[in-house]
């Protein structure tokens, strides 16, 4: 201990020295430098293995991909010149990890809108299919799990984010994902889907990428801590209480509407019927009385 | 009304001779008899299940007094599946409680209460021809012995007293409300950009209050051009909602019930497309930004606020009415009821690079209404 102390106090005599800042600024680099080193994916076969990534996934593509988006993600348009597929340039690998990974795409069959479905390709083969098409331009990659979890918050913050979370979503999303995030109609055959309960991720993902119909919501629109707000909010509402007894979807007028007319009046028909219907009669007569 | 027994052989009624029937009337089937009218024991059983409906009608409502001071609303709002047992409780309680009473009576009228078939005749509406002709008559006595058509100063003044009741009615709705007035040609967009006197340490001094900026709105922060990207939906508000003080307005101007009604007009829509994709109305060409163009929020129709988009065809619709407004052409009406396109703001960027308004609106926001002056919408038809 005492040998410990002397010699840092040998050390402390040259802290005020003319190249005691050069050498705790070496020390500094050395260590970041060395730690980064031990930690860090090996550079060489990060590089390697993300070359490797995009034949592989350039070759999924080529398979279920390039009939509607053209064999380098060009886009194919059809003879009336609507687009058949849109070009896959610059739309980054977020938008492929959602619309994989939420089984969007490959799409079953040509319609208004993909809907959400199975999921036809592996964990791999999506990372392998984004980092293809990541390649060929611009766009958004797959956001880190730091930017969209809101478990990483802490309790009080979660709170504040929730708060924050609510308004942006009744300023942004309401319009069209509904009040409680249930999803409705849109024009042509088009609908938003229910956002509750969806992996935080593929939210994130969606508004980074504005999927289909769907305007963006980038991160100069709203900022990535204001989207983890908005995610965070989405996570409570399935927990909010429903004091008024039934929610039926949390779809509003439609569903009430249904079921006012087929359980309301449809009962009160059966009623009417029941009402009117004749009563049991018998054969014996009264007594005295003239038939 | 008639028995059933004695109707077999009335022709109708009116004296006017009707004819013959082709088919004699078979008048009605023989009565027959319910079990409870002929079995005394069938009738008790009957009366007892109506008394035990009622009953259980009035144990319901006392299980609904009970459970109203039993359950709490606010903590146990998911016991009975996933349900409030508070809602439960007292809406099964008072439904069956209502519902027992109909069902006794019903049973009651059906088992009980007398069921002889009854006859009641179908007979012209209107009065004899005798005693028309008397009424008319008496009628035109009447209005001999006024005097009206002889005396047309007191018919005329008597139509115009009447006619003159209608106006209490017309004014009184005076009192529904105030007169919009100028009110809604006018935005806090407005507040940028002018010029203001001030005293500043004694001295008076003429101040330009910077160009409204446009932020994002419940975040808060001014949006720069460069923040957004091609298909990009900006919900915005004017920046003095958020920084009152860098246009020189009252805080309090911009709070509560003010604040409420400063958004319900000045509320707006930013969207970023390829310019490309922009048809720029007349006079319009500069009012976007690099393909960003601002649209108000609020719905020309009856005022709703509008930000449903599709990305891929910049139709704006909204949820109210399916009014769809065309934002690549000046807010131009594509479908629905809406009568006029939706204002554009014009826009451009400030010194720093965010987003401003370079005036107010150009045109009132939101529904028509009497006052508005409608010249200014020549604009859209037929470009």
């Amino acid at each position: 201990m005492r040998l410990l102390n002397r010699s840092a106090g040998r050390l402390s005599r040259h802290r005020r020295g003319p190249i005691a800042g050069l050498v705790v600024l070496l020390m500094g680099l050395l260590m970041t430098g060395g730690l980064y080193a031990a930690f860090a994916p090996a550079q060489a076969d990060s590089t390697q293995s993300q070359e490797e990534l995009v034949r592989e996934g350039r070759e999924l593509f080529i398979v279920g991909c390039a009939f509607c988006h053209g064999q380098n993600g060009e886009g194919v348009l059809t003879q009336g010149g609507d687009q058949y597929g849109p070009a896959l340039t610059d739309v980054g690998a977020a938008a492929v990890d959602f619309q994989v990974g939420t089984g969007r795409m490959p799409m079953a069959a040509p319609g208004a809108q993909a809907p959400r479905k199975e999921v036809v390709y592996t964990d791999d083969e999506i990372a392998a299919l984004s980092a293809y098409v990541a390649s060929l331009g611009t766009g958004p990659s797959v956001p880190d799990a730091e930017l969209y979890d809101p478990d990483t918050l802490s309790e009080a913050e979660y709170d504040e984010y929730v708060t924050r979370g609510g308004q942006i979503f009744l300023a942004n999303c309401t319009a069209c994902h509904n009040f409680e995030g249930s999803g409705g109609a849109m024009p042509r055959g088009g609908v938003a889907p229910k956002i509750r309960g969806v992996d935080p991720k593929y939210i994130y993902e969606a508004m980074l990428t504005g999927p289909q119909s769907m305007d963006t919501f980038s991160d100069g629109n709203i900022p990535p801590e204001d989207k983890k707000a908005v995610i965070a909010y989405l996570d409570t509402l399935d927990e909010q209480p429903s004091y008024g007894g039934l929610t039926l979807g949390s779809l509003g007028p439609v569903s009430e509407g249904l079921i006012a007319w087929l359980i309301g009046i449809g009962g009160l028909v059966g009623f009417a019927i029941w009402i009117a219907a004749h009563t049991t009669r018998t054969s014996r007569t009264k007594d005295g009385a003239d038939a | 009304m008639t028995d059933a027994h004695d109707n077999h052989d009335d022709t109708g009624h009116g004296g006017d001779g009707a004819p013959e029937e082709p088919i004699a009337n078979p008048g009605l089937p023989a009565h027959t008899w319910r079990p409870t009218d002929v079995d005394p024991k069938s009738e008790k059983r009957a009366e007892i299940q109506v008394a035990a409906l009622f009953g259980l009608s009035a144990v319901c409502t006392i299980l609904f007094v009970v459970s109203y001071f039993t359950y709490d609303i606010g903590d146990n709002w998911s016991v009975i599946g996933g349900v409030g047992a508070s809602t439960v409780a007292l809406g099964a309680t008072l439904g069956l409680a209502l519902l027992f009473i109909g069902v006794a009576i019903i049973q009651w009228a059906r088992k009980i209460m007398g069921d002889h078939e009854i006859t009641e005749l179908r007979h012209p509406a209107a009065s004899p021809e005798e005693d028309r002709e008397t009424t008319l008559e008496a009628l035109k006595i009447g209005i001999e012995e006024t005097g009206i058509a002889r005396r047309p100063l007191i018919r005329n003044s008597a139509l115009g007293a009447l006619g003159l009741l209608g106006l209490p009615a017309v004014v009184l709705l005076r009192d529904l409300g105030e007169l919009p007035g100028d009110k809604l040609e006018h935005t806090i967009w407005g507040q940028g950009g002018r010029k203001l006197t001030i005293v500043e340490d004694g001295k008076e001094k003429t101040v330009v209050v910077p160009k409204m900026r446009i932020s994002r709105d419940a975040i808060g922060t001014p949006i720069l051009a460069s923040d957004l990207e091609i298909g990009d939906l900006v919900n915005a508000q004017p920046e003095v909602l958020f920084n009152p003080e860098r246009y020189y307005v009252e805080p309090n101007e911009v709070h509560g019930h003010h604040l409420q009604v400063h958004k319900s007009k000045a509320s707006l829509i930013l969207l970023r497309m390829d310019p490309a994709d922009i048809t720029p109305g007349k006079g319009r060409e500069d009012w976007d930004v690099q393909g960003i163009v601002a649209y108000s929020k609020i719905c020309t129709h009856v005022g709703c606020p509008i930000s449903l988009n599709e990305r891929t065809t910049h139709h704006l619709l909204c949820p109210c009415h399916q009014s769809t407004f065309d934002l690549a052409d000046s807010g131009r009406v594509v479908f629905g009821p809406a009568g006029r396109p939706l204002p554009q703001l014009p826009i451009e960027v400030d010194e720093q690079g965010y987003l401003v308004a370079q005036s107010d609106f150009t045109e009132p926001v939101g529904p028509s209404y009497w006052e508005r002056d409608y010249d200014r919408d020549r604009f859209g038809e037929g470009d």
